[in-house]
């Protein structure tokens, strides 16, 4: 079965906007499953998914795995700790191993930026970038896409300014590329730093001060900063962190429209983000984490040959 | 102690004295400014003569190989190669690494130090001689370490390793971190008359990093290493040669701007000297892509614009020479995360083809500068035997064919690295025959 966005979700890089769109599109009919009492459709029945987490994650392994239950397909969540070289075991044996057990798609998070890649070009089963080193985390970057959707109707022209920490941050690419995909004017703010020397060249507009982007912005995304990067060396410290470039309630009331507040979580509460934003009325926060389990069952039913315009028979549970 | 280096010798001495007659190949000499078809004449391990095209008649004795269309060439020198023996002999003996610069069109090759234990005393520099000879293919001559264990802490004993067969020293693999401990070693090695080749690498700069800074790592979401990283060292390696009329050495230069502080060095009557290697001639970041392993190397594949600039330097003579840095890796090594597998790729096999291909095909330089690039300026540069093809020199000759289109296929390499980012290119430039002191130690049919 050829799906129309080909083996795997890799990155939202290759993608084309129609591609894009047609992952949002097909998330709709998605949606309403998971407000049902009996959140299940057969769609999946007798698939095997293979959960492959190399680093620690709550929010996306469980917002995979309800996916793929939701769908009815069978799943095995494998957890490392660390990375398969440390386990022993290399990257390509495990993918080996599993593909030998006959799994379907494998959903893989790995430390290493192009992890994900690596397993898709090795094996025949469909592969899910769950989040690559500081490459890119593709579902992410779609349910951002599919709430600012929700919101705004189109994205053609509206202005969504990443954050925070954009060197270390896989969140921060995928946006980047799906937001130009979509037509969105793509900003980023934070301190130099925490930029991509080269991000110029990632046709974005750059901002220093937090302020000149909340007045530019309709959307923020904020990102998470890794409390790792100060002990780096690459901000001095997360109190000057928080009071130069947090999202504030000053700041945010300050912007002369509505902003929406967007945050992939987990959150530093009082760093990037002051409580009374992420919890005030601008958040979209909560609605990223529902939207993210339909975009990843649009995901899996379209690479799994799911036919987009089946979906809606899909949701009333017609296989 | 004498200033004399003891030279390496051939490994068999038994077919060195039977005379060979090179005849009728374009001979190619600019050590002597000789360009001439005619035949070339060995004799006792020595250049005998040349003739110029004729009908010369030769005695029985003399084994004549026909070399019609064919370039006749003072044999490739290759100051800059890892043959990681001792210690990983499973990637590559000095056996397999001096026959694969044999196929490669090597007549010598310079061993790097980077083994396991490291070279840095006169007994490991002795091994990798006597393995080399025992070789019977490339001359190989040791580099012994700039420090022991190569830590960047205390100099090792140049003057044991050069007396036991060292032609230079260098750390390479590692940069010398310590400007101190560079600046010294600057200084002891013009007691020996030896280069201090350096790995010019500013170590926090590029820690962590896996390939060039730039807008692809931005997009690969790889840690990326600056080309100030090597520009910062350079600079510094050429101040210090400066300070001290040592003989600085920088390996493997890959940066637009390395290439204008060597001009500046030079200009100033500065000992440097510097080589390039064919990868940083002929691929850019572009190649990392995809996150293919065989494109990750130290310093990274660069920009067009640093290619670019690289090329010109050979050109103009502002990098003296060409040289593999030969890095073979096992398959699984390379069989990894991105991040996580080695640096280095194969060369020895395919460096005169990705030349040819990427220099003079497109009429960067001759093949002239070629010749002179891959073997009189290194064996000027590193003072070692060969380089020209003078009466009375050793009779180290490389003949191959420039126009010869060949398809890359590392399963067939001599070496036992497998770590081309060339697989599958078609590649232009075949060496036909390898003689090393007289001796035909590679030779292909046709």
């Amino acid at each position: 079965m050829t799906s129309p966005l080909g083996k795997d979700l890799l990155a939202l890089e290759p993608l084309t906007p129609e591609q894009i769109r047609l992952i949002l599109d097909t998330a709709e009919p998605f949606k309403e499953i998971s407000e049902r009492a009996i959140k299940k459709v057969p769609t999946l029945r007798g698939s095997t998914i293979v959960n492959l987490f190399f680093e620690a994650s709550t929010r996306t392994r469980i917002s995979f795995e309800f996916a793929e239950k939701r769908l009815s397909a069978d799943t095995v969540n494998v957890t490392a700790s660390g990375s398969s070289v440390s386990k022993g075991e290399t990257l390509v044996d495990t993918a080996r191993n599993l593909e030998a057990m006959r799994i379907d798609m494998v959903v893989i998070r790995h430390s290493a930026s192009g992890a994900a890649q690596f397993l898709a070009e090795r094996i025949e089963s469909n592969v899910v970038n769950a989040g690559d080193g500081t490459h890119e985390h593709p579902t992410q970057g779609l349910l951002d896409l599919l709430t600012l959707r929700d919101h705004f109707g189109s994205l053609e022209g509206r202005r969504v300014c990443i954050c925070g920490d954009v060197l270390h941050s896989r969140v921060a690419r995928s946006n980047i590329w799906g937001l130009k995909k979509l037509g969105a004017q793509v900003g980023v703010c934070g301190p130099r730093s925490l930029l991509p020397n080269a991000v110029a060249e990632l046709g974005v507009e750059v901002f220093d001060r937090i302020e000149a982007a909340i007045e530019w912005a309709e959307a923020l995304n904020v990102l998470r900063l890794q409390l790792e990067r100060m002990q780096a060396g690459y901000i001095p410290s997360l109190r000057e962190y928080s009071r130069v470039f947090g999202v504030t309630r000053e700041r945010v009331e300050r912007a002369p429209r509505d902003l929406l507040i967007l945050h992939p979580g987990p959150m530093n509460r009082g760093v990037e983000i002051d409580s009374d934003v992420a919890d005030g009325p601008h958040s979209v926060i909560l609605e990223q984490v529902t939207n993210g389990v339909a975009v990843r069952m649009a995901v899996l039913y379209l690479l799994a040959g799911g036919r987009p315009e089946l979906a809606e028979a899909a949701k009333r549970g017609e296989k | 102690m004498s200033a004399q280096r003891p030279s390496p010798v051939p490994p068999s001495t038994a077919r060195a004295r039977s005379k060979v007659v090179l005849r009728g190949g374009r001979v190619l000499d600019p050590s002597q400014n000789l360009d001439a078809v005619g035949d070339l004449v060995l004799a006792d391990g020595k250049i005998e003569n040349f003739w110029r095209a004729g009908d010369t008649a030769y005695a029985d004795d003399y084994h004549v190989v026909d070399c019609a269309g064919k370039v006749v060439a003072p044999g490739f020198i290759d100051v800059h190669c890892h043959l990681r023996e001792p210690g990983r002999e499973d990637v590559e003996t000095i056996a397999t690494g001096a026959r694969a610069a044999a196929v490669g069109g090597f007549t010598a090759v310079c061993a790097m130090p980077n083994t396991q234990p490291v070279t840095d005393n006169q007994a490991a520099v002795g091994f990798i001689l006597k393995q080399g000879q025992a070789a019977g293919a490339a001359r190989v001559h040791p580099i012994g370490a700039i420090s022991l264990g190569q830590e960047g802490k205390a100099l090792a004993e140049f003057g044991e390793m050069v007396h036991a067969g060292a032609v230079a020293v260098s750390d390479d693999g590692r940069p010398v971190a310590s400007a101190h401990l560079m600046r010294t070693a600057l200084e002891y090695a013009r007691t020996f008359g030896i280069p201090v080749a350096d790995h010019c690498e500013e170590p926090t700069l590029a820690v962590g990093g896996a390939m060039n800074e730039g807008i692809v790592s931005a997009r690969l979401g790889l840690k990326g290493i600056p080309a100030e990283a090597e520009e910062i060292m350079a600079i510094r390696d050429i101040l210090l040669a400066r300070r001290t009329g040592g003989h600085v050495h920088l390996c493997h230069m890959s940066t637009k701007g390395s290439v204008e502080l060597i001009r500046w060095g030079k200009e100033r009557g500065i000992r440097v000297t510097a080589e390039a290697c064919p990868h940083h001639l002929s691929l850019t970041e572009d190649a990392v892509s995809g996150y293919d392993t065989n494109a990750k190397m130290n310093p990274p594949l660069r920009t067009e614009a640093d290619v670019e600039a690289i090329r010109d330097a050979v050109r103009d003579g502002t990098i003296d020479l060409i040289a593999t840095d030969h890095a073979p890796h096992h398959y699984d090594e390379k069989e990894r995360e991105f991040a996580d597998a080695p640096n280095g790729i194969v060369g020895l096999e395919t460096a005169l083809a990705v030349v040819m291909t990427w220099l003079v095909k497109p009429g960067i330089i001759d093949l002239a500068t070629l010749v002179d690039r891959m073997s009189v300026s290194p064996a000027r540069t590193f003072r070692l035997p060969g380089g020209s093809l003078s009466r009375g020199t050793v009779a180290d000759v490389t003949v191959f064919d420039p126009t010869c289109e060949w398809t890359v296929d590392p399963a067939r390499f001599v070496s036992k690295g497998r770590n081309s980012p060339y697989a599958g290119h078609t590649l232009r430039g075949v060496v036909m025959c390898t003689i090393v002191g007289g001796r035909i130690v590679h030779h292909t049919a046709g």
